[in-house]
């Protein structure tokens, strides 16, 4: 330190300082003369443009990418669409203009006032949308008075437009304007005001690869706003397709056989957990939606009792009822309270405590086996299995088979559905769990709760010998010219927790419940098939103890659920059906039957045929 | 503490500076803010910058009173502390804009990668005082000084703010070449930065890539950064000599520029006050920074020295890359233009810096 501050050291410095002085100046200098060619040189021509505003910025849509089920049938499209525009700053008055426009297509004054206030205050210069999708005779008369209406053009861009009407609305979804709080939230970086994304299904779980990429175009303009010269373009790039697993045959189907039900339907391939259908009903229109949907139609929508809206499949939880006998069977002989052999004795009832607990058969079943209660049904059967077995250790096996959380499909507000235990009551209710609640338990009322489509992945899992798929509905994505970007390959989640013991004797009972002489979906039997299934009734209304109420007696709303799941053909399962049909009473009579017409229908597809002959 | 000479040694003349261009600063962001957002925006934000002025102002006094001394000996304390701090960003960091770049501390969101660019000039300065020589560094003495760089340029990069992290690094080498290398060294390192471009290419994002691309050829994008420079240059050539008038600028109040109350603020001062209004403030910014190296020439302690020269430099290079950028002679990268541009970390970390000049500049004849 003592040496630097010697005079040399201080002349140094200087020297070091003068060098770094002449760069700034250097660098001022470049920066002034930059400024001096701007400003003066080129001053004139820049002072003419600016006081123009000529040079525009025309930003061209990207078409969204298409929807095809699993046969390349096209499901989703793009039409072309008139989408009236005005550029604030070409428009003179505004809303002279605007009346004007009014006046011509009979739209309402205000609407379009409101939808140019949206745009903010920021962009005089930019295009404003007036009204989306006007009609050939919006656009025929606008047209014959473009020169009274400075300012406005109708642009043609790319709309979504769903093929079949209602037809698999809650998978594909459907689109609408982002809102200013999703574009500021910065998960849509290349989306812009007035863009339409996702909102609901596949167009918004896979929104990134359908969005595709916006162009866009400098352009100048006259005084009027109209393009004098294309100085630049930038073509935009189409979204990428979807292929689905979806077969829209077995699709249409199902929704025909949900006319003027409340339910869900979901059918499974088992080999690798392709969803071939998922049907929700009541369902909705969704090019309702496209232009923005009106506030009426939004209200009919959200006061409807059947709630369209929601995808029943996924988004709904109903108690399992009888299906969970399945889950009981698992949990007793794995844990060895029962073997196949074991049998009870049904008298109608069971008395446990002070009370006694019906068989929804009053009569009894007699003397039964597993693989027979679970083929009629039993009640009491079960309540001793599951006595035995435990509330907590049946909670065990019914995670194992996939129920209590999401099952993962790619769709958005997945239900996980509930799987009681104790110390779950203990935390929810602060009570202590109660003997007879797992008798409840046992036959999948009391607390429990799933969603149709966890019931298809069980089922698919017994069906296959145990593998539980998540559940794939995209199987390939594609870009316009073909080329595969991405593949989904069917994912393994876990294996049900039973042996292949067990699992052959729940086989054998779900089989039985078809094709057994008292099964209680005998009724459905098909002539070259077997089909493997368990019905079930969900108490909607909760009996109080020492109650019974006979439900012809009970109001709509109060009636039971009807469940059937199945898988066909029994010994080598192409498909897995889970069906819920709400206040449908039986499982028997109203559920069981849907699945039958579906199972008889996609054993007649060619594809199904040729995986049968293997 | 505070003994009579500190204040005898006060350097008024640079408060004035300071003072000058803030007030031109704050007539520019208003002119700005007016006309790109609605009134009520207009006074929260006008509103917000006056207080972070206000407080920067307050800090820039509070560093007075330490001696800047004290910053060599804290030196690692200090870097330990904003190495931390771009740390937990990274573990607890707001994302805003696809980065993850602010801490929320209260009610208050700090931005760590602004504040390390004065610890690594402190640093810096540290270890050159005492490694410098009239003949330049050799490559030993560069290797703490490299390690120093390396750390948080790693971190702001990962944020990603590229921006930041080359302005580091252009602060950093110039300071390095002012306390001098070897010639060998010089040569050696100018090899390995030429050398290194095709890599850092290479682990560039596409977007960052494009950015640099648009800037060497601007017709590659002309719907984002080269439109933006496109209308940037009309306003600024539409000012031409006396300008169109406060308040009065039409490419601003179209909303044309993007981001013209922080990035684009240099555009608006052309196009309402002409070359002449953009000379006053370069005249004044050359001042400043002229002002800046005189402090370094005067004080008598090697440290200070090179701190003078490293925060003039931290000024120099965000008046160079923002102005220049504006004017389509830089890519479009983020960098405000100091005591004008909208942004509270901006304002603090550039009152930092002056206090530190000031500091220095009233202890000049302190040698030890």
């Amino acid at each position: 330190m003592a040496e630097f501050n010697k005079n040399p050291d201080r002349e140094w410095i200087k020297q070091r300082l003068i060098g770094a002085s002449v760069c700034v100046l250097f660098v001022f200098a470049v920066l002034f003369f930059r400024l001096i060619y701007l400003q003066i040189i080129k001053g004139k021509e820049y002072r003419v443009l600016s006081e123009k505003n000529a040079v525009r910025l025309k930003s061209i849509k990207a078409s969204r990418g298409l929807v095809f089920d699993r046969n390349k049938r096209l499901m989703v499209d793009n039409r072309p669409s008139f989408n009236l525009k005005i550029v604030r700053e070409d428009a003179g008055d505004v809303k002279k203009t605007v009346k004007k426009v009014a006046e011509l297509t009979q739209v309402p004054f205000q609407e379009l006032m409101d939808s140019i206030a949206r745009a903010g205050k920021g962009a005089f210069y930019k295009s404003v949308t007036l009204k989306n999708d006007i009609s050939r005779e919006q656009l025929a008369i606008v047209e014959a008075h473009k020169f009274d209406l400075p300012g406005v053009h109708v642009d043609i861009e790319p709309t979504r437009h769903y093929v079949y009407i209602k037809t698999a609305t809650h998978i594909l979804g459907y689109i609408g304007q982002i809102n200013s709080k999703e574009l500021q939230s910065g998960k849509y970086p290349n989306v812009k005001s007035g863009d339409l994304i996702g909102r609901y299904g596949i167009e918004k779980s896979f929104e990134k690869y359908l969005q595709g990429k916006r162009g866009g175009r400098q352009i100048e303009v006259d005084a009027n706003g109209r393009t004098i010269k294309i100085l630049r373009t930038i073509e935009p790039v189409a979204g990428f397709d979807l292929n689905l697993t979806l077969d829209l045959d077995l699709q249409k189907t199902a929704q025909k056989l949900l006319e003027n039900k409340n339910g869900a339907v979901v059918a499974i391939d088992p080999d690798n957990g392709d969803v071939l259908l998922m049907a929700s009903s009541p369902s909705f229109d969704q090019n309702d939606f496209i232009g923005g949907i009106s506030s009426k139609k939004w209200k009919i929508l959200m006061s409807d009792p059947g709630k369209p809206m929601i995808n029943k499949v996924i988004q709904a939880e109903y108690p399992p009822a009888s299906t969970y006998k399945i889950i009981t069977s698992f949990a007793a002989l794995e844990e060895q309270h029962i073997d196949v052999n074991t049998t009870s004795y049904c008298p109608g009832f069971f008395k446990y405590g002070n009370r006694a607990y019906r068989c929804w058969n009053k009569r009894g079943h007699g003397e039964l086996s597993v693989i027979d209660a679970l083929a009629q049904s039993c009640d009491v059967f079960y309540y001793q299995a599951g006595i035995k077995t435990g509330v907590d250790a049946l909670a065990q096996y019914a995670r194992g088979s996939g129920l209590g959380k999401k099952t993962g499909i790619m769709l958005e507000n997945e239900k996980k559905g509930l799987i009681p235990t104790s110390a779950w009551k203990k935390k929810r209710y602060n009570e202590s769990w109660q003997g007879g609640e797992t008798l409840s338990v046992a036959i999948g009322q009391s607390y429990n709760l799933v969603t149709p489509l966890q019931m298809a992945v069980l089922i698919a899992a017994v069906g296959n010998g145990g593998t539980l798929y998540k559940p794939r509905i995209v199987k390939t994505i594609e870009d316009s010219h073909g080329k595969i970007v991405k593949k989904i390959e069917p994912e393994i989640t876990g294996g049900l927790p039973a042996s292949e013991e067990t699992l052959n004797i729940v086989r054998n009972g779900l089989l039985k419940v078809v094709q057994g002489p008292r099964g209680t979906a005998r009724r459905i039997r098909l002539k070259n098939i077997e089909i493997a299934g368990k019905t079930g009734t969900a108490q909607v209304f909760s009996i109080k103890k020492g109650e019974t109420i006979k439900t012809e007696d009970l109001k709509y709303s109060l009636r039971d659920h009807a469940w059937f799941v199945c898988y066909a053909p029994a010994q080598n399962p192409v498909i897995a059906i889970s069906v819920m049909i709400e206040h449908g009473e039986h499982g028997s009579s109203t559920a069981a039957p849907i699945a039958e017409a579906l199972i008889e229908q996609y054993i007649q597809d060619p594809l199904t045929k040729e995986k049968l002959k293997e | 503490m505070f003994d009579r000479r500190l204040i005898e040694n006060f350097d008024w003349g640079f408060i004035v500076l300071i003072l000058l261009i803030g007030s031109m600063g704050l007539a520019i962001l208003y002119s700005a803010l007016t006309a790109g957002q609605d009134a009520g925006v207009v006074h929260i934000l006008f509103k917000k910058q006056m207080i972070w002025m206000g407080a920067g102002f307050t800090v820039m006094m509070i560093i007075l009173l330490i001696d800047f001394r004290d910053l060599d000996r804290l030196n690692l304390f200090i870097y330990a502390l904003c190495i931390g701090l771009l740390i937990s960003v990274i573990l607890f960091g707001q994302i805003g804009g696809g980065s993850r770049r602010w801490l929320v501390l209260g009610f208050v969101r700090i931005q760590p990668s602004e504040m390390m660019k004065i610890a690594l000039i402190i640093s810096l300065s540290s270890v050159y005082s005492t490694s410098v020589s009239q003949t330049g560094l050799n490559f030993r003495k560069l290797i703490k000084p490299v390690i120093l760089c390396t750390i948080p340029f790693v971190l702001i990069v990962n944020q990603p703010d590229l921006g930041t992290g080359l302005l580091l690094l252009l602060i950093a080498g110039s300071i390095t070449l002012f306390v001098k290398v070897e010639r060998r060294v010089f040569f050696t390192l100018s090899g390995i930065c030429f050398a290194a471009v095709p890599l850092v290419w290479l682990a560039l994002k596409n977007y960052q890539k494009l950015r640099i691309l648009t800037f060497l050829n601007p017709d590659r994008d002309p719907l984002g950064a080269g439109y933006h420079i496109i209308q940037s240059k009309i306003a600024i050539g539409s000012g031409m000599l006396t300008g169109k008038g406060f308040l009065k600028g039409t490419q601003s109040a179209l909303s044309f520029l993007p981001e013209q109350h922080t990035d684009f603020i240099a555009s608006v001062l052309a196009e309402e006050w002409g070359l002449v209004g953009c000379s006053i403030l370069l005249i004044l910014y050359f001042f400043l920074l002229l002002w800046g190296l005189n402090i370094a020439y005067n004080c008598r302690n090697m440290f200070g020295s090179i701190l003078a020269f490293g925060v003039t430099t931290m000024i120099f290079w965000q008046i160079f890359i923002n102005i220049g950028m504006v004017m389509g002679l830089m890519p479009v990268v983020g960098v405000p233009l100091p005591l004008v541009s909208y942004g509270g970390s901006s304002v603090i970390t550039n009152m930092v810096g002056f206090g530190i000049l000031l500091n220095i500049s009233m202890r000049k004849f302190s040698s030890k």
